[in-house]
């Protein structure tokens, strides 16, 4: 219990730490919001009163403040360029974001967790070394150039699903479902390839073990073996990289987003980017830093909890 | 072994058409000329030509300049900030290391790719501001792995006789510490090195890494992209590339790691 109590004080700590490093890092960019949204020819009375408008014309601290204050609020401030409130608009994109990131996971646990107990249990044959390689190779793709080409297969040739774009669940099931295959498989496939080989090497460490030769010898079949006995202890450091890979798997959703066209965070992102509007930014990268240090957390409990060895300590 | 040869012979092909296209290309790989657009393989174009006419294999060749100039460039930043770091972080005092290792978390939640993105925000697209944000992301691993590795060496009995014979901590540092250390953060190098040559294509995709006109193995990619249907070469070509020049550098760092670690080979072997 105390490790999980200290590990989410210094869960808290670094969460504010780095939102002052978000902070900053937008606050020392060069160029003024204000004449972004206004344009060249601005008057400088009109220039001083949208900087009022948009709060930037207090001291640092105070917006620091204001703006920290605001997120627990769910106030996520105002658009500078279309002055649209930004938090319902965040949450709508995250919930996009957060439905390929699901899908992605599923993806890549469906397809690693069989190939790389095969690449283990078989690991003298040609299959094994066949599935090893080809999850090195998988590794070395670019998951946008995936995208690309699943889109070109899949959608262009074939024609049996969309190239791009959005339906909310609510609105038509099947069609979102049918939205969600390419690009999910897209960042999945490439996440499983990475997972396959931390799934064969755990594999691999499990079958040397003593238990297993017991379970062996006490009549198990092999295979059966290695699933009643030999999985289950393989899970534990693969569900820590899982959970790291959650964080990248969050980041990449930002590049499949574009070519899918898909109105997540990353689009969201990039298009502020390519706007200026800074205050966007700095709430979205603020979003996916806390998503990706909770996803931290989360790994490092559940690590704690699930770990026979840590449990017996205590 | 085999990972070790698989990947020095990708990664020398790389170098190697690096170093030719400093004194030699088929074709000036900027040259755009539009009655040469979109052409198939030939004798004078062995890979064909883009959809701006310019010579693939020229464009391939100064490409790998970018891949190699994108890997150094981050590595570089990562190894040389990160190693000394770690190392610090083990040979000296307490709270010292503490505070590496808090930052460490801290940079930990801003991932590769969202830095980078960041960095585009403040400074520009270019592939120097992309890589030195791909750098600074990295720092954490080398340093992560520069403390481990160091850690166990001041554990050592001739860096307690070095210490005992009153030696400083940085001459220990310096001494025994790096050189003892060196094997596995070239093999860090080689990862990252993959790593940096993925990022860099996906936001040279995104149109935040290497800008026009300088070739780019990503960029040639995103400026394809809707040709796949009618000309899949343009795709394959740069996007096989990117595959075997992260490959290579995957395997080179494995194959490094069986060498420079024989506890990990015998384990290998066995498993």
């Amino acid at each position: 219990m105390m490790v999980i109590l200290r590990r989410a004080g210094i869960f808290l700590l670094t969460l504010a730490i780095a939102s002052i490093v978000v902070f900053a890092f937008m606050a020392v960019l060069p160029g003024d919001p204000a004449q972004v949204a206004l344009g060249v020819n601005a008057t400088p009375e009109l220039l001083a009163q949208t900087r009022h408008a948009f709060g930037i014309d207090r001291p640092l601290p105070v917006q620091y403040l204001d703006w920290i204050g605001g997120l627990f609020t769910g106030d996520f401030g105002r658009s500078y360029v279309t002055g649209d409130a930004i938090g319902p608009q965040l949450l709508d994109r995250f919930e996009v974001t957060l439905w390929l990131v699901g899908a992605a996971t599923v993806v890549a646990v469906v397809v690693a967790v069989p190939l790389g107990t095969l690449a283990a249990a078989k690991h003298r044959t040609a299959s094994g070394t066949v599935v090893s390689g080809l999850s090195q190779l998988g590794a070395a793709v670019p998951a946008f150039l995936a995208g690309i080409v699943l889109v070109e297969i899949f959608a262009v040739s074939l024609r049996i699903l969309p190239s791009g774009g959005w339906t909310p669940p609510d609105a038509d099931p099947v069609a979102f479902l049918k939205g969600l295959v390419l690009p999910a498989l897209s960042l999945g496939l490439v996440q499983a390839a990475v997972l396959t080989r931390y799934v064969r090497s755990a594999v691999l460490d499990v079958l040397g073990e003593d238990y297993l030769r017991t379970a062996r010898a006490k009549g198990l079949r092999p295979t059966r073996a290695l699933i009643r006995h030999g999985l289950r202890n393989a899970a534990v450091p693969v569900v820590t990289v899982l959970g790291l890979q959650l964080a990248t798997l969050l980041i990449g959703a930002v590049v499949v987003e574009r070519v899918f066209v898909i109105p997540g965070l990353g689009s969201m992102l990039l298009d502020a980017v390519g706007g200026r509007d800074l205050i966007v930014v700095q709430d979205v990268v603020m979003v996916l830093v806390a998503a990706v240090l909770v996803v931290n957390l989360l790994v490092d409990v559940l690590y704690t909890v699930v770990d026979p060895r840590l449990r017996r300590a205590r | 072994m085999r990972n070790l040869v698989i990947g020095a012979v990708l990664v020398g092909l790389i170098v190697l058409a690096a170093l030719i296209s400093f004194l030699w290309t088929p074709f000036d790989p900027t040259q755009v000329d539009a009655a040469l657009r979109l052409q198939g393989p030939s004798g004078a174009h062995w890979l064909g030509t883009d959809r701006f006419g310019r010579d693939l294999v020229s464009q391939l060749m100064v490409g790998a300049r970018t891949t190699l100039y994108v890997g150094v460039v981050a590595v570089g930043v990562a190894a040389v900030i990160g190693t000394p770091l770690g190392v610090f972080a083990a040979a000296g005092p307490r709270w010292l290391g503490e505070i590496v290792l808090r930052a460490n978390d801290i940079m930990l939640a801003f991932p590769a790719l969202l830095l980078a993105i960041m960095f585009g925000a403040a400074f520009g697209a270019s592939t120097l501001t992309a890589m030195v944000a791909i750098g600074i992301a990295t720092v954490p691993s080398f340093a992560r792995l520069a403390r481990g590795s160091a850690l166990q060496v001041l554990n050592t009995e001739y860096v307690l006789a070095a210490r005992s014979a009153g030696r400083t901590g940085l001459a220990i540092s310096v001494r025994h510490v790096l050189p003892n250390i060196a094997g596995l953060i070239i093999v860090q190098c080689s990862v990252s090195f993959g790593i940096a040559v993925l990022a860099e294509a996906a936001l040279s995709y995104l149109g935040l890494g290497t800008q026009p006109p300088t070739p780019s193995w990503g960029r040639m990619l995103q400026e394809s992209q809707e040709l796949l249907a009618v000309q899949p070469r343009l795709l394959i070509v740069p996007g096989v590339a990117i595959a075997l020049a992260v490959l290579g550098f995957t395997l080179l760092g494995d194959g490094l790691r069986d060498r420079f670690d024989p506890r990990l080979e015998g384990h290998r072997a066995q498993g």
